[in-house]
């Protein structure tokens, strides 16, 4: 009995997440509630008393507006740094995937072993956040178990581009730029803290182009049962192109790192 | 003719290895029949990683024919891959993991089962004697029981090839005999082994034939035997004078033994009879801090070829 070669890939990525699986479940975990907690309830509760505030957050209070948005933050920056770093070690510090191209396994099998990998590790984390959801009677919905694969869709789609780009990189230069001016700037202005609609007007349209607004909306309409079916396909399949197109590049990048 | 009655198994003619317009590998023509254990000696930048790279079927060739196992790396490189194990010039482990984990994990991508993979990793870590170091991370082993993971890992495929790319570099004198002897061991039973150094002890130790290397060229052929007789004599009498004085020295010295090299360091004399030439300088008034007569070696015959020394 075979096993796909990209599974037999993905399974050291998978062992070498057994030994922090503790630590690492348990920060998915409270690292959530304590924002939760802080955020939601703190900041919560000076919103609400705003005069429109409910007419602006769609009826829902801010706890209930904030809260769905943090499954899908949270799956991009999990997997944002998931795509850089350790990429950058599988090249040149640990050599892993020169160690996996050694082997039967293609360039594109091992880019689509990192590929599971990076699903995996962003649903691990989404649903340490449902949990902490779950917690909450505002949150608390079967809306949940749709959020979760929804969340997670949305870690893809910064993992495989990012990861087709770290690929084609020699240094680990440029990767705090990146946390600091896309990730961080997406985090604010993606429509996680607020609705775009508070934004300005010209940068109302760039926020809807971003993915993290695609995955806050799908996320947080799934919690609240709020998702019309035609604005959930566009939200998917903008999500899941921003996936495959990332993942079919890296498969390329790939190829071309490790058959120099 | 099946794949598997195929001799040589490895054969490359007017292979080049270019990385833009640099040429790596410049065209070279070499045979490795099986069961045989075949040698690149060369120095820093020579091309051997570039050449075994190709071998290997990870790097393409840029041009001329290579066949492994009678095989086209460029459409069958799964197929021979699979049949091939591989030690790079720097080892590839997960650190963090155990060495048990390094080994099951590796032998999982050639689609061998866990269980299986468990008790070849067993018998491989008994082989390498590290058996005790099962469930030890790899990150507080030492240079030398790394190396031996590395190349139990690269068993785990049970390989008809096996590819060594600078396997003792940086090793101690002990940790290189251990390894030397298990090499020796595996081509007993059979496997075919091709290798890189810069050491011409190792190169002597464990090569059938070897060929050596000098900026992605073949520079000589043959096994270590047929070169040192063909470009060096017998013995060589090593002089050392004070620090500076070797070039100025030298020319005391015209016309004993068959050829000089004068180094930074020391002055060699290559001649039939080491003791009667060192009587020679000594008779002359010449007396040097330090005198050695050895046999001559592949490092010398490297100082032929190239002019340089293959000091690492
Ligand atoms: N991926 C690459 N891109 C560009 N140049 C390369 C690449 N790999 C190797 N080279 C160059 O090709 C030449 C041969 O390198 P190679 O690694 O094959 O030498 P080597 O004989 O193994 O040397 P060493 O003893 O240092 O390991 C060197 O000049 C090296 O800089
Ligand atoms: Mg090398």
């Amino acid at each position: 009995m075979s096993t796909p070669a990209a599974v037999r890939a993905w399974e050291s990525h998978f062992t070498l997440y057994r030994t922090i699986w503790k630590s690492n479940m348990l920060g998915a975990f409270l690292q959530p509630l304590l924002y939760l907690v802080g955020m939601g309830l703190g900041v919560g509760a000076l919103v609400d008393r705003g005069n429109d505030a409910e007419q602006l957050l769609d009826g829902l209070t801010y706890f209930q507006f904030l809260a769905p948005g943090l499954l899908a933050t949270t799956a991009m920056m999990v997997s944002t740094n998931e795509a850089m770093w350790p990429v950058m070690g599988g090249f040149k510090w640990m050599r892993g995937f020169h160690a996996q191209a050694a082997t039967p396994l293609s360039p594109g099998e091992v880019a689509g072993g990192l590929a599971l990998w990076h699903a995996t590790k962003a649903s691990i984390a989404v649903v340490g956040v449902a949990a902490v959801l779950a917690m909450f009677g505002e949150t608390r919905s079967f809306g949940l178990l749709l959020a979760v694969p929804f969340g997670a869709l949305t870690g893809v789609a910064f993992s495989a581009p990012l990861t087709a780009w770290s690929a084609t990189r020699e240094t680990d230069n440029s990767f705090p730029a990146i946390n600091r001016f896309i990730i961080m700037p997406l985090f604010l202005f993606g429509g996680a803290f607020y609705p775009i609609s508070q934004l300005p007007d010209w940068m109302e349209p760039i926020a809807e182009l971003t993915p993290l607004w695609h995955g806050v909306e799908l996320c947080r309409g799934a919690v609240h049962g709020r998702l019309g079916l035609g604005s959930t396909l566009v939200h998917v399949v903008y999500l899941a192109s921003l996936a495959l197109i990332g993942w079919l590049i890296a498969r390329i990048t790939f190829a071309r790192k490790l058959a120099a | 003719m099946s794949s598997d009655t195929v001799n040589p198994l490895i054969s490359a003619q007017h292979l080049v290895k270019r990385f833009g317009s640099f040429v790596a590998v410049g065209g070279i023509d070499v045979e490795v029949q099986r069961g045989e254990s075949f040698g690149f000696l060369g120095p820093n930048g020579a091309g051997k990683s570039s050449t075994m790279r190709m071998i290997g079927c990870v790097s393409p060739v840029t041009e001329g024919r290579l066949r492994i196992f009678g095989l086209d790396p460029a459409t069958d490189g799964k197929q021979i891959r699979a049949r091939i194990g591989v030690v790079p010039q720097a080892d590839q482990l997960d650190e963090q993991l155990t060495v048990e984990d390094n080994m099951v994990l590796y032998g999982r991508y050639f689609d061998i089962p866990r269980k299986e993979c468990r008790r070849r990793t067993n018998e491989l870590l008994e082989f390498v004697q590290l058996s005790d170091r099962a469930k030890s991370k790899i990150e507080p082993l030492s240079g030398g029981m790394k190396r031996r993971v590395t190349i139990a890992r690269s068993l785990i495929n049970e390989p008809e090839l096996l590819l060594l790319d600078e396997p003792t570099t940086g090793l101690d004198p002990q940790a290189r005999h251990v390894l030397w002897d298990r090499l020796y061991r595996l081509k007993q039973r059979g496997v075919t082994l091709v290798l890189t150094t810069h050491y011409m002890d190792e190169a002597e130790q464990l090569c059938d034939r070897l060929v050596v290397m000098d900026q992605g060229k073949i520079v000589a052929m043959g096994s270590p035997q047929d070169l040192i007789h063909q470009y060096s004599p017998r013995e060589v009498l090593e002089l050392r004078y004070s620090a500076g004085a070797n070039e100025a020295r030298a020319g005391e010295l015209d016309g004993i033994g068959h050829r000089r090299e004068v180094l930074p360091d020391r002055v060699l004399i290559y001649a039939d009879d080491g003791e009667a030439a060192l009587a020679e300088v000594h008779a002359r008034g010449s007396h040097p801090e330090s005198a050695l007569v050895r046999r001559s070696s592949l490092e010398d015959v490297f100082l032929r070829l190239t002019g340089r020394s293959l000091a690492d």
